[in-house]
C-alpha cells in the first residue's frame, strides 16, 4: 500500500470546506512556513525533496524556483498551471474538485517562498465547476486570515485569483499560458527569456502544475529529506496517475514512484487489470503525447527487467523501446482497440490544437491527420507509413514549443511498434474498417502477471 | 470566421454584467486590464448565448483595447461561440480515451435523436451539439458538457443521453 500524501483525506466528507480541511491538519504548512521559515529555507526544502514538475516535463521544481530573478522593486508572480488538457490526464481536475484547499495551501507557501504578492491559478475554461469550487475555497481561506493582508500576522500579503482559459490545449505550455493570462491568443513565446526572468507582464514568474504545488504541502510539513525517501532514484515522492482506457477500475491513484507497472496495472489496489477479460495490447503511460508502447515492451524493459512507474524506468530504452512518465495520463488499450484509429484520433487532436504559429506544426499536423484518416478509412498506401514518419521528423524539434514534439511522437511510435497493423489497413482496405477488425493478431500472449499468481 | 450578417442584433450590457466586468478588472495590475478579456467573454457568452461582433466591439471599448484584439482572442479559443447556437449545446469529448470507450457512438446517437448534424440548431432552438477535444475526464468517458455552467455528464450511454435530453426539454418547457 503506497503512502497518500495528497489524497489521504480525499474521501473525508466535507474535505472541500475550510473547516473540515483544517480539522484534518490543513494549512499547517502555511503556519510553519510563514512563522518559522525564510523563503530561502522553503526553496531549500523543495530542492532537497527532489520534487520534479508534475505537469509533464519533470524539471526539478526547487531548481526552477531558484532561477527566479529577484530584482528589487519589481513584482514577481506565481502562476499555477491548471490548464489540464492532455488526453489521458485528469488528475488535476480530480484534486481541484475534491480537495481544493490543498492547492490553495500550496499556493500560499509557494508564493511566500517566491516573494509573490499576487498569484493566479489559470484553470482551463471547460472546468467551470472547478473554478467555482476554487473561488469559494479562496473566499473561505481569505475569511480565515490565510489570504489577503498580513497573513497570520506575519506581515506577508497575498492575493490569489482564479483565471479561466478559453479552451486551448496549447495554454498548458507555460509561455502560452502567460500570453493567455495577459488576454491574448495562446501563442507560445520564444525562449529565452524564460518566465523566471520575464514572465507575466514581463516580470519574473514561476509557472507550476497543480500537483507540483500541492506536493509542496507535505514537503514543508514533513521536510524535504523525508519526501525524498519515498520513490526510487531521482524519481522521488508520490505521483498521481490518472488511469483510463480499458482498465477495470479507471480513476486517479496516488502511487509511490518506483511501483512496478505490472502491479499498477493488475493489482486490485489500482487498475484491477484489463476490463472484460481482454488481453492488454498497448499502453500510453504519460498522456497522449508520449510514445505508445506495446504490452510486452511496457511491462518489461529491453533488458527484460520489470518496468517501474518512475521517470527513469519508463524512459529506459529511449524512444526505441521506452516512453515517458509525462503527466501521468495512463491509457490502456485492450486487444480489440485499433492503433491506427487511435493514432488518427490523437493526430486530429494535435492538428486541432496547434496554435498555428509555426509552419511545421500548423501544416504538418494537418498532413498527418489527412494521411492517417485515409489509412484508417481503408484508402491508404504502403508508402504512407514512411511518409508519416518523414513528416513527424520534420515537425519534431522544429517548433517554438513542444506541441510539435507531442504531435510527432505518438505517430512515430505507433508506426515503429505497430507497423504491421498499419499495413493490415492498407492491404485489407475498407474491410478492415467494416469488420472493425481489432487486429488481435498483434497482441502477444502475455505471461500471467506475477502479482496475480 | 466571424459572420457579419449576425451583427444586427442589439447588445446592451446590464448593470449586473458591468459589475462583474469591473470585479474581474480589479484582479490585475493597473494598465493590465486586457487580462480580463477571457473571463469577460465568458460572461458575455453566458448572458447572450454567444459572442457577437457587436458584443465584442463593446467589450473592446470597455477594456480600452482595439476590437481586433477581441476578435483574435474570440476566434482562437474554442469555447467562444461565434454564431447563435441552441439554448443547450451538448459538447461531446471525442478524444483518445473517450474514443476508446465509445464517444463516436454517443455522437451518432445524439445526431439521430436530435435530427440535426454537428453544429446545427434544432428547429425548436433548444439544442445543438458538437464534438470537442479532450475534456480531462478520461477515466469517466464518454463524457459531455453543457454550458454556461459546463456541467459534466460522465459514463454516457444511449439511455443516459436520452434521459438528459428529455430532462432538458422538460426544463425548457417549465
Amino acid at each position: 500500500m503506497g503512502r497518500k500524501l495528497l489524497l489521504e483525506h480525499i474521501n473525508v466528507p466535507g474535505i472541500n470546506t475550510f473547516d473540515v480541511y483544517r480539522q484534518k491538519g490543513g494549512y499547517a504548512s502555511v503556519e510553519k512556513a510563514l512563522k518559522t521559515m525564510t523563503p530561502e529555507a522553503i526553496v531549500e526544502e523543495v530542492k532537497k525533496s527532489g520534487l520534479r514538475g508534475r505537469g509533464g516535463a519533470g524539471f526539478p521544481t526547487g531548481m526552477k524556483w531558484s532561477f527566479l530573478a529577484k530584482p528589487e522593486g519589481v513584482e514577481r508572480y506565481l502562476v499555477c498551471n491548471a490548464d489540464e488538457s492532455e488526453p489521458g490526464t485528469f488528475k488535476d481536475r480530480y484534486l481541484m474538485t475534491y480537495i481544493p484547499h490543498l492547492l490553495i495551501e500550496g499556493m500560499i507557501v509557494a508564493s511566500f517562498a517566491l516573494g509573490a504578492k499576487t498569484s493566479y491559478i489559470y484553470v482551463r475554461g471547460e472546468m467551470m465547476p472547478q473554478i467555482r469550487i476554487l473561488e469559494r475555497a479562496i473566499a473561505e481561506a481569505k475569511a480565515k486570515g490565510f489570504l489577503g493582508k498580513n497573513i497570520l500576522g506575519s506581515g506577508y500579503d497575498l492575493e490569489l485569483y482564479v483565471q479561466p482559459g478559453g479552451g486551448a490545449y496549447i495554454c498548458g505550455e507555460e509561455t502560452a499560458l502567460l500570453e493567455s493570462l495577459e488576454g491574448k491568443r495562446g501563442n507560445p513565446r520564444i525562449k529565452p527569456p524564460f518566465p523566471a526572468i520575464a514572465g507575466l507582464y514581463g516580470c519574473p514568474t514561476v509557472v507550476n502544475n497543480v500537483e507540483s504545488i500541492a506536493a509542496v504541502v507535505p514537503i514543508i510539513n514533513e521536510g524535504g529529506d523525508e519526501y525524498a525517501k519515498i520513490g526510487i532514484g531521482r524519481s522521488t515522492g508520490t505521483k498521481l496517475i490518472s488511469a483510463g482506457g480499458n482498465v477495470k477500475k479507471p480513476g486517479v491513484y496516488e502511487i509511490d514512484l518506483g511501483l512496478p507497472v505490472e502491479e499498477f496495472l493488475y493489482s486490485d489496489e489500482y487498475c484491477g487489470g484489463i476490463a472484460n477479460g481482454k488481453r492488454l495490447k498497448a499502453v500510453v503511460a504519460g498522456g497522449s503525447s508520449v510514445p505508445i508502447l506495446p504490452a510486452n515492451l511496457f511491462l518489461k524493459t529491453i533488458n527484460n527487467e520489470p518496468r517501474l512507474m518512475s521517470y527513469e524506468s519508463l524512459a529506459d530504452g529511449g524512444f526505441v523501446s521506452g516512453t515517458m512518465m509525462g503527466s501521468g495520463g495512463f491509457i490502456a488499450y485492450d486487444e480489440d482497440q485499433c492503433i491506427v484509429r487511435n493514432t488518427w484520433n490523437f493526430t486530429r487532436f494535435y492538428h486541432h490544437e496547434s496554435c498555428g504559429q509555426c509552419s511545421p506544426c500548423r501544416e504538418g499536423t494537418g498532413w498527418m491527420e489527412k494521411v492517417l484518416h485515409r489509412l484508417e478509412h481503408g484508402h491508404g498506401k504502403m508508402s504512407d507509413m514512411d511518409l508519416l514518419v518523414d513528416v513527424s521528423k520534420k515537425i519534431e524539434g522544429n517548433t517554438i514549443c513542444p506541441l510539435g514534439d507531442a504531435a510527432a511522437w505518438p505517430v512515430a511510435s505507433a508506426i515503429r511498434h505497430f507497423r504491421d497493423e498499419f499495413e493490415w489497413h492498407v492491404t485489407n482496405g475498407a474491410e478492415a474498417v467494416t469488420r472493425n477488425f481489432g487486429l488481435a493478431h498483434y497482441a502477444d500472449p502475455l505471461p500471467k502477471p506475477e502479482v496475480l499468481a | 470566421m466571424l459572420r457579419v450578417e449576425d451583427t444586427q442584433v442589439s447588445v446592451e450590457f446590464s448593470p449586473e454584467l458591468l459589475n462583474k466586468f469591473a470585479d474581474v478588472v480589479t484582479r490585475y495590475p493597473a494598465g493590465k486590464q486586457k487580462s480580463a478579456l477571457l473571463p469577460i467573454l465568458h460572461y458575455v457568452q453566458a448572458e447572450f448565448g454567444w459572442v457577437s461582433p457587436q458584443a465584442m466591439d463593446k467589450v473592446a471599448a470597455y477594456l480600452d483595447i482595439l476590437p481586433i484584439e477581441v476578435y483574435e482572442v474570440a476566434t482562437f479559443y474554442t469555447m467562444y461561440l461565434l454564431k447563435p447556437s441552441g439554448k443547450y449545446v451538448l459538447e461531446v469529448c471525442r478524444t483518445g480515451p473517450c474514443g476508446v470507450v465509445g464517444a463516436d457512438k454517443i455522437m451518432d446517437h445524439i445526431e439521430q435523436t436530435l435530427g440535426v448534424p454537428e453544429g446545427e440548431v434544432t428547429a425548436d432552438g433548444l439544442f445543438s451539439w458538437r464534438g470537442v477535444e479532450c475534456l480531462a475526464a478520461c477515466g469517466y468517458g464518454p463524457v459531455l458538457q453543457i454550458g454556461p455552467e459546463y456541467t459534466f455528464y460522465e459514463n454516457l450511454t444511449n439511455q443516459s443521453v436520452d434521459k438528459l435530453i428529455g430532462d432538458l426539454r422538460a426544463k425548457a418547457k417549465n
